[in-house]
């Protein structure tokens, strides 16, 4: 009895799996078939590497719903459709890799997209460069990602920008004489942005400016141990960029725990995710790309609008406003090369020059990097509000 | 018999100069993005077999390769990144002047990369290793974790969560497969030497093992630095393959995609993990049209899901571990004699027909 | 260190050594009865979170009613899971069941990837149960006497079910010996299956209390408290239910306390808790209040 049972159950689990795979495959020969039909009428092929599972995904679904957005308002470029193939790399950099390699090797495309996550935007970078393919980072702000690499561009500030204007407008605007600093010593972003925050800070405040400097690992949910030794140094001031994920529990505990003065961030800190944790709270503030109160550009509106519409259930958060700029980025390129040959794209993109994104008027330096106008924001009744913004030297 | 044996030698060469054609063939012919896959399929066979005899063949639970293959990773970067490049990607804090300078070519690096991580090994061995089964599977889980917490924080020497970059780039299928092929033949004269004999004893039965004179701890211990040694191996390819590492990449969840080659492929079969380390790495490809929008003739239209690969591969491991426990090998290994005995009988039975 | 700032620390200890606890009570009990880490266990905080955070937003539900219905279909869930993944294996070696309950775990997680996507998102926090607290200089959430309470309840409730119950006592029989147990005309599934339901509904009420406190919920919340609290299990001698109480407060408290008085260190906050776990492993492997059995053969 229990034999039949058994093998009962193992002839499902095999259908189940085989009737998984087979649809799977069906629906994948009938994409093929789809492809083939469309190479003839010759399309362009945008490449999009993005973490959609494993540690790094919110971040990079929330990417992929700008770029998303973006296709779906300027679908066509040169007189052609353009098409998109969204790869997951599983916030693992072996699988960046072949995620690029894949792209450029498979599916031809012209240029690629990606990564949310600078260790994974670098395991791609040397491939994509190797093939002479041009990639447009939306949110990997490590300044080694486009370093020795010219075919790596991107639509954000880097780690030290982001830094030290954090630094400059807490001296400047919150009058602050002391800072203390909790970082993520896991992350690249939080590392770096605190150091830059630190370096600008001390030159402006003497070296005993940062009173304390507490760590804390991605994934860490109780903070109250870092919190407890920063609220006993009094700092004018905290810096505590990081994720949404971690930093959203962290801030709303600093204020449960009767920490009241003003906290700052980097632009992670713009998603849904965050005001959630934070909404009934007030004095944070943290630096970001755009803002609906007083639009950096009108592509900045067009895009706020057409978040609004497509997505009316959710908050705009930076992450897709930077994959809409990416991919306009890319479309305006195109047309700027007038070809959508990759070599040609990456000359254009590189003289890229006050290019109007959503995000900002964006112009990339010689590493490939964009200078742009950093927004301030700050939570003020439950909203993200516009405080002021601040241009690049 | 002697015949027999001379026909092995002579098909085992030929096996060797056929893969060796193919690598020649692969290296000129394949696009990058199959050597990438194939290459990186080269390193989940070390990774596999190497795990195997520690789990497959001595019968210890550990889960902290991904530690020693972190250790490997950062050893071989370190060693090779020139000392320009050491300069700009550094720019937090400056790496500490005795490794500034270090620039060595790229085999020596492997090796050394290997040997620190079996010099780990056998440290973190010797208190591990007395412990058994899921103990010794926490704990080894746990030393994983503290060395990636370790190359975390020591910012001066691994530059901390920013990682390392243009660490050189490797693309030739000899090296990687090349140094598969070795590991497989040295674990293959291991394993069936008078200390992989031993393994097998204490796996089978420790009590037994011990009685029959073998000497537990010092048996276990070799086993696992062996482990570690081509771990580390491992490591450093993945930082040749990829040009750049950091710490997130070797949680405690990457040992678990090398368990799963391990029991996919038959706990203690080295056949078994080379074939499933390599059908999973081009499954893992293979398998994305399930993650992509399905279109059923335009009528209805399925969003892509991502995630549905790593469902499967989780659904693949627990059906396999449920209902063929044995893997798709179980103990067994490819076998020239089984061929030429079927050949044979083929042949017998044609004759006598 | 002034008064204030020390008493600070050791609500902020409290609060997290009882949520160890909590949840290292469900590890420890499973782990007497069938020796097996339970890598699931961690998982089914998650399943709990998502459960009631749909019940409550989602379905409209009172907080009560949604967490009574997290907690109950945890519990299924829980004893399907032994049923379907574990109970076949029980005649295994050890290692087999394992890589099962790691397989169990790594695909209840990507299921949550694929069903409910991996985007975070806020739990909502019953106001009839969270406030904050201020005496002086030091503040808290009304959850840091709350989680303490419900987890001495628990721990009661369980301690009498083992010491009292018919039940109980079959199942200390069958952590003894397995065999024995079951010729005694113990039976063995029912046992095993029992202990899965109580586990699995103390992981259910833990990750609750997990979502109320720290108020976000995502597919992969699970793996860092996971092993936490199987740490705690065995700081406190793994198979002993008070000692998983003790071991998760002495966490909680070394954990707290480490980065209070050692700041500097706070980036090795998750390796010191690994530290803990090898040296109790290797100098002590019964715990704080295990007996020290030595295998049989």
């Amino acid at each position: 009895m229990l034999g039949i049972k058994k093998r009962y159950i193992t002839i499902v689990a095999l259908i189940v799996a085989v009737s998984m795979f087979a649809v799977g495959c069906g629906g994948g020969a009938e994409q093929g078939a789809d492809t083939d039909k469309e190479q003839a009428a010759d399309v362009i092929k945008i490449g999009v590497y993005e973490p959609l599972t494993g540690t790094n995904a919110a971040g990079g679904q929330m990417t992929v719903e700008g770029i998303e957005l973006a296709n779906k308002l300027y679908p066509e470029v040169l007189g052609k459709k353009v098409e998109l193939f969204i790869v997951d790399n599983k916030s693992e950099k072996q699988e960046a890799a072949n995620a690029v390699e894949r792209l450029i090797g498979k599916e031809k495309v012209n240029v690629i997209i990606g990564s949310y996550g600078s260790s994974l935007a670098m395991a791609g970078g040397p491939v994509a460069l190797d093939a002479k393919v041009p990639v447009i980072g939306c949110s990997p702000t490590n300044p080694a990602v486009t370093l020795d690499n010219d075919f790596y561009f991107r639509v954000c500030f880097i780690d030290p920008f982001q830094g030290t204007v954090m630094s400059n407008y807490a001296t400047g605007q919150l009058g602050a004489k002391t800072a203390a600093i909790i970082q993520d010593v896991q992350q690249d972003y939080s590392v770096g942005l605190s150091s830059y925050f630190e370096k600008a800070f001390k030159a402006t405040n003497g070296d005993t400016a940062i009173v304390a400097k507490v760590n804390y690992n991605t994934g860490d949910k109780d903070f109250s141990a870092q919190l407890t030794e920063v609220k006993s140094k009094n700092p004018d001031v905290i810096f505590a960029p990081g994720n949404f994920l971690e930093c959203g529990i962290l801030v709303a505990k600093a204020r449960e725990l009767g920490i009241n003065v003003p906290i700052l961030g980097g632009d992670t800190w713009e998603a849904e995710e965050f005001l959630n944790q934070v909404t009934q709270y007030k004095d944070i503030y943290f630096s970001t790309h755009f803002t609906a109160e007083e639009p950096v550009t009108q592509v900045s509106t067009t895009f706020l609008d057409e978040f609004k519409n497509e997505y009316p259930d959710k908050e705009v958060n930076a992450f897709a406003a930077l994959g809409f700029d990416t991919y306009i980025l890319a479309l305006d390129a195109m047309e700027r090369a007038g070809s959508a040959d990759s070599q040609a794209i990456r000359d254009a993109l590189a003289e890229t020059k006050d290019f109007q994104g959503a995000t900002g008027i964006i112009t990339l330096d010689i590493n490939g990097d964009a200078t742009k106008t950093a927004v301030i924001k700050k939570v003020a009744d439950g909203k993200f509000v516009y405080e002021t913004k601040v241009d690049p030297q | 018999m002697d015949d027999k044996k001379q026909i092995k030698f002579i098909l085992n060469i030929a096996v060797l100069a056929l893969i060796c054609v193919f690598l020649w063939w692969g290296n000129d012919n394949l696009s990058s993005f199959y050597i990438r896959i194939l290459n990186l399929s080269a390193i989940f066979v070390i990774l596999g077999i190497s795990m195997n005899l520690v789990l497959g063949f001595t019968g210890m639970f550990s889960l902290g390769h991904s530690g020693f293959m972190c250790i490997g990773a950062y050893v071989a970067s370190i060693l090779t990144m020139s000392p320009a490049s050491k300069e700009i990607i550094y720019f937090m804090e400056p790496i500490t002047p005795i490794l500034a300078q270090i620039q060595w070519p790229i085999f020596p690096a492997i090796i050394m990369a290997g040997v620190v991580a079996a010099l780990f090994g056998f440290l973190v061995g010797i208190p591990a290793l007395r412990l058994r089964d899921d103990y010794l599977a926490i704990a080894t889980l746990g030393f994983a974790e503290i060395i990636r917490i370790i190359v975390t924080n020591t910012i001066t020497i691994t530059n901390g969560a920013l990682g390392l970059k243009n660490i050189p780039s490797v693309k030739s299928m000899w090296v990687y497969w090349g140094i598969a092929i070795i590991t497989i033949i040295i674990l293959k004269k291991i394993v069936n030497s008078s200390w992989g004999y031993s393994f097998k004893a204490i796996r089978d039965n420790e009590i037994a093992a011990e009685a029959m004179g073998i000497n537990l701890f010092s048996h276990k211990l070799l086993s696992f630095s062996i482990g570690a040694f081509f771990a580390g191996i491992a490591g450093a390819l993945m930082a040749f393959l990829i040009t750049s590492v950091d710490p997130t990449m070797f949680r405690f969840t990457f040992t678990f995609q090398i368990l799963l080659i391990v029991v996919l492929g038959g706990m203690g079969s080295l056949t078994g993990s080379v074939i499933s380390a390599v059908a999973i790495t081009i499954l893992m490809e293979v398998l994305r049209v399930v993650e992509e929008p399905i279109n059923f003739f335009g009528l209805l239209q399925i969003p892509g899901l991502p995630g549905m690969r790593m469902v499967i591969f989780a659904l693949g491991l627990l059906l396999v571990i449920l209902y063929y426990r044995q893997g798709l090998m179980g103990t067994r290994e490819f076998n020239w004699d089984y061929i030429l005995n079927k050949i044979d009988s083929f042949r017998k039975r044609g004759a006598s027909m | 260190m002034s008064m204030d700032i020390f008493l600070q620390n050791v609500a902020n200890s409290i609060t997290l050594g009882s949520l160890y606890a909590l949840i290292a009570i469900g590890y420890t009990m499973v782990y007497g009865i069938i020796r097996l880490i339970n890598f699931a266990h961690a998982d089914l905080l998650m399943v709990a979170s998502y459960i009631a955070f749909y019940g409550i937003l989602v379905f409209t539900l009172p907080w009560y009613w949604a967490f009574i219905i997290a907690v109950v279909l945890t519990t299924i869930m829980g004893v399907s899971i032994e049923k379907v993944a574990y109970r076949p294996l029980r005649t295994a070696p050890r290692i087999s069941v394992l890589i099962s309950a790691i397989g169990v775990s790594f695909l209840l997680q990507n299921v949550a990837i694929v069903v409910i996507g991996a985007r975070p998102k806020p739990f909502p926090r019953p106001e009839q149960l969270v406030w904050n607290i201020n005496m002086g200089d030091i503040s808290f959430l009304s959850l840091t006497i709350l989680i303490p309470i419900v987890t001495f309840i628990l721990l009661l409730l369980v301690m009498f079910l083992v010491k009292k119950t018919k039940m109980g006592i079959a199942m200390r029989a069958v952590s003894r010996d397995f065999e024995t147990a079951s010729l005694m005309s113990v039976d063995v599934n029912k046992v095993i299956s029992t202990t899965f339901m109580i586990g699995s509904a103390l992981a259910g009420v833990g990750g609750i209390m997990w979502s109320m406190q720290y108020p976000q919920v995502d597919p992969l919340m699970g793996l860092f408290p996971g092993i936490k609290c199987f740490i705690a299990a065995v700081m406190g001698g793994i198979g002993s239910i008070p000692g998983a109480m003790i071991g998760g407060f002495v966490l909680g408290i070394c954990e707290i306390m480490i980065v209070a008085f050692l700041p500097a260190l706070s980036g090795y906050r998750d390796a010191f808790a690994f530290v803990i776990l090898i040296l109790i492993l290797l100098f002590r492997p019964g715990g704080i209040l295990g007996e020290n059995t030595v295998e049989k053969v």
